[in-house]
């Protein structure tokens, strides 16, 4: 880090009072305590004191004070909503940081350091040393099926995962698929079935085998769990119905990518629409590289 | 070329000038003051504080005053300030038995030692618009008379002392801590995440942060016959109370300064079993300031949620522990429920991408065409555990 930008860091603090990335330090040491617990457990939800930030629950509070925690003045952070670097709530998350810890941005995937999610993961693969922060509503798998904190408790200790089975069963049997797209339940390492957040479940494979550190924060319901490096995550399935990921039968209009999460844009209102990266960074890089020339 | 929509710094900037422009209202009248909104909406003020969790009647009335009298806004302004703050060390009790009365009533006895004293109360006012308000007008007020309230003693002691009503300690309260005289700390849930079952002292204090409108939905639900507790108001008392803080280096109470309560002590149905005489029950309810509707709301859903303890049978939401703590806190719903303005076009895509495959294949069986996936092939039996054997698929879906 550059003596320009430590400055510009005690700067931002002095000028609005709070603590470096707003958070006092004894409220991050016990979040960084909770993140150990759950990076030692994977996929297992552990409860925190979770603390009242400047923005509404629902609205990324869980993410940020993972963030918070974590970051450090040489990190260079990124913050996504639906992929896309330019959402309102990811250009709000950014500035706070900004703001309150006078960190270096980037809109770069491979640039990140630290990356907060909202929704997707990146179409760039991460790499070792890059942490991704997801922003959780309901961090509870079985929510749905059993909303008693009380039961779903004992369930997951006990692996009694049988009812999720039979709700997917159940999309089968009335739908002819399993009709999860998003939020799709996973099994980490072997053990715990974890809500992945809202990602569409075309993201799901990109959790297993990470070379990357994936932190999960529910601000409003007080939960974090984690993916360390390296972890087996499997997308419930069944034999004869395996899981399979979202394709499309369009391409992205300015890259051309017919392997990335396609966002649909209506255009007029006669049924006219384009597909679009959902990835606004990916959907650039290729611009850039001219990779859209070779598919197209 | 399109441009999808997207809101830059700029469109934030330009969204935040506007609201202060509208939050200002017409220029050309005066502004409103924080003092002004502190003394004459006090009511507002002293809500935000008992939701907000911070008695500061200014901050309160700048909050308020900053969220245009959103309360819920206002309440969320508090609580992100209140958050920041270093807590040095916790009060001891506060004695509601010493409160300075300035309003004590009581719906169980006629009269009583200290006397019924109304207060400043909106209770029998006729709802008529006041016309000289609106013209500016002052009424003229006539000076209460300073007639200092005795010490009033608590009308549930009156039959505690009959023995004909639990003792203010419920089982429930009494922590097993090592020394009996010196009780367990309370908890703290903007500390500690909340857990169930939670114990009496944590639930009363998710409720006297709790939404005003949901509790009272809640209470009302109760006298509705949905976890009837034959509610009697054994006592209403508004009032200042001394706050007392004990300094280790000082070793003795010192007072912090006074704060203005509400209490509410409610005598509810009794209970008895074989080894035990029957009594009445009680439930409390406590916020900062004026807040009477809200005391008595919180009174009726502590005894409800009492449910368990007093072995009673739990079916109705009032009484459901998980049910009421989960959903009372006006920033944890407000924050989720207005989430949905944020975009889900990924979610919404999923789904759209699901829908569209499920209608073609729909439509397919329907013209006769050979089913594609009408009949699962091997149905899992599910007498068994579906066997899930994801370690290889797992593979294959991997890139």
């Amino acid at each position: 880090m550059t003596t320009a930008s430590l400055k510009q860091t005690t700067d931002t603090q002095a000028e609005n009072g709070y603590n470096f990335a707003y958070l006092d330090e004894q409220t991050k040491r016990m979040i960084r305590r909770c993140l150990l617990k759950a990076v030692a457990v994977p996929g297992y939800q552990v409860p925190f004191g979770g603390r009242e930030m400047p923005l509404p629950y629902g609205w990324g509070t869980g993410g940020m004070q993972v963030t918070a925690t974590v970051i450090g003045e040489n990190d260079v952070l990124k913050v996504i909503d639906q992929g896309a670097d330019d959402t309102t709530n990811a250009v709000s998350i950014r500035r706070f940081f900004a703001r309150t810890a006078g960190v270096a941005t980037t809109e770069s995937t491979p640039e990140a350091s630290v990356i907060q999610t909202r929704h997707r993961i990146p179409e760039t693969p991460l790499t070792r040393g890059q942490i991704l922060v997801y922003q959780v509503p309901i961090p509870e798998p079985l929510r749905f099926i059993e909303p008693r904190e009380t039961e779903t408790r004992k369930m997951h200790a006990l692996q009694e995962y049988g009812v999720m089975h039979v709700k997917l069963y159940e999309d089968i049997a009335r739908f002819g698929h399993i009709a999860t797209t998003y939020a799709y339940p996973v099994k980490v390492n072997g053990h715990y079935v974890m809500d992945p957040s809202p990602i569409p479940k075309f993201d799901n494979p990109k959790m297993h085998g990470s070379p990357a550190l994936q932190l999960f924060g529910a601000g409003r319901e007080k939960r974090i769990y984690a993916i360390p490096p390296f972890t087996r995550v499997e997308s419930l399935d069944f034999e004869d119905h395996p899981f399979e990921i979202q394709g499309w039968d369009q391409t992205c209009e300015f890259c051309g990518s017919d392997h990335s999460f396609l966002d649909e844009v209506v255009t007029d209102d006669e049924g006219g629409r384009i597909f679009i990266c959902s990835d606004t960074d990916y959907c650039n890089q290729r611009l850039n590289t001219g990779a859209s020339m070779e598919v197209v | 070329m399109y441009v999808a929509v997207k809101g830059g710094e700029k469109a934030i900037d330009q969204a935040h000038s506007w609201l202060d422009e509208t939050r200002r209202g017409d220029t050309s009248l005066p502004e409103l003051s924080v003092a002004q909104i502190r003394e004459q909406m006090g009511l507002a003020v002293d809500r935000v504080m008992t939701e907000g969790s911070l008695y500061d009647p200014e901050l309160a009335a700048l909050a308020l005053k900053q969220a245009s009298g959103d309360v819920i806004e206002a309440i969320f302004l508090l609580r992100a300030y209140r958050t920041t703050l270093p807590r040095f060390l916790a009060s001891r009790p506060v004695e509601t038995n010493k409160m300075a009365i300035r309003r004590r009533i009581s719906a169980a006895y006629k009269d009583l030692p200290g006397g019924q004293v109304l207060g400043p109360t909106y209770d029998y006012t006729h709802r008529l618009l006041d016309f000289t308000l609106l013209a500016n007008g002052e009424r003229s007020t006539t000076q209460p008379a300073e007639e200092s309230v005795e010490d009033c003693p608590r009308v549930l002691d009156f039959l505690n002392n009959e023995g004909l009503i639990e003792s203010p300690l419920a089982k429930s309260d009494q922590k097993q801590s090592g020394n009996p005289s010196e009780p367990e700390a309370p908890a703290d849930l903007t500390r500690q995440p909340l857990d169930y079952p939670a114990d009496r002292d944590l639930r009363l204090q998710a409720l006297a942060r709790g939404d005003e409108g949901f509790l009272l939905a809640l209470a009302y639900s109760t006298q509705r016959g949905y976890g009837r507790n034959h509610p009697f108001a054994g006592e209403i008392r508004q009032g200042e109370v001394v706050v007392e803080i004990v300094p280790e280096e000082l070793g003795f109470p010192i007072i912090a300064g006074d704060i203005l309560v509400t209490e509410c002590d409610m005598i509810n149905q009794f209970s008895g079993t074989e080894t035990e005489a029957p009594r009445f029950t009680r439930g409390y309810g406590l916020a900062f300031g004026n807040s009477e509707r809200k005391a008595l709301a919180m009174a009726l859903v502590d005894r409800a949620l009492r449910a368990r303890e007093l072995g009673e049978d739990v079916v109705s939401p009032a009484q459901d522990e998980e049910f009421v703590l989960a959903h009372c806190d006006n920033l944890d719903s407000s924050g989720f429920v207005s989430h949905l303005k944020l975009p889900h076009y990924v979610d919404f895509q999923s789904e759209l991408v699901l829908l569209r495959r499920l209608r073609k294949e729909f439509e397919e069986r329907k013209s006769g065409g050979q089913s594609p996936q009408v009949e699962p092939t091997t149905a899992p039996d599910l007498n068994d555990e579906p066997t899930v054997n994801t370690q290889q698929r797992r593979e294959a879906n991997q890139v």
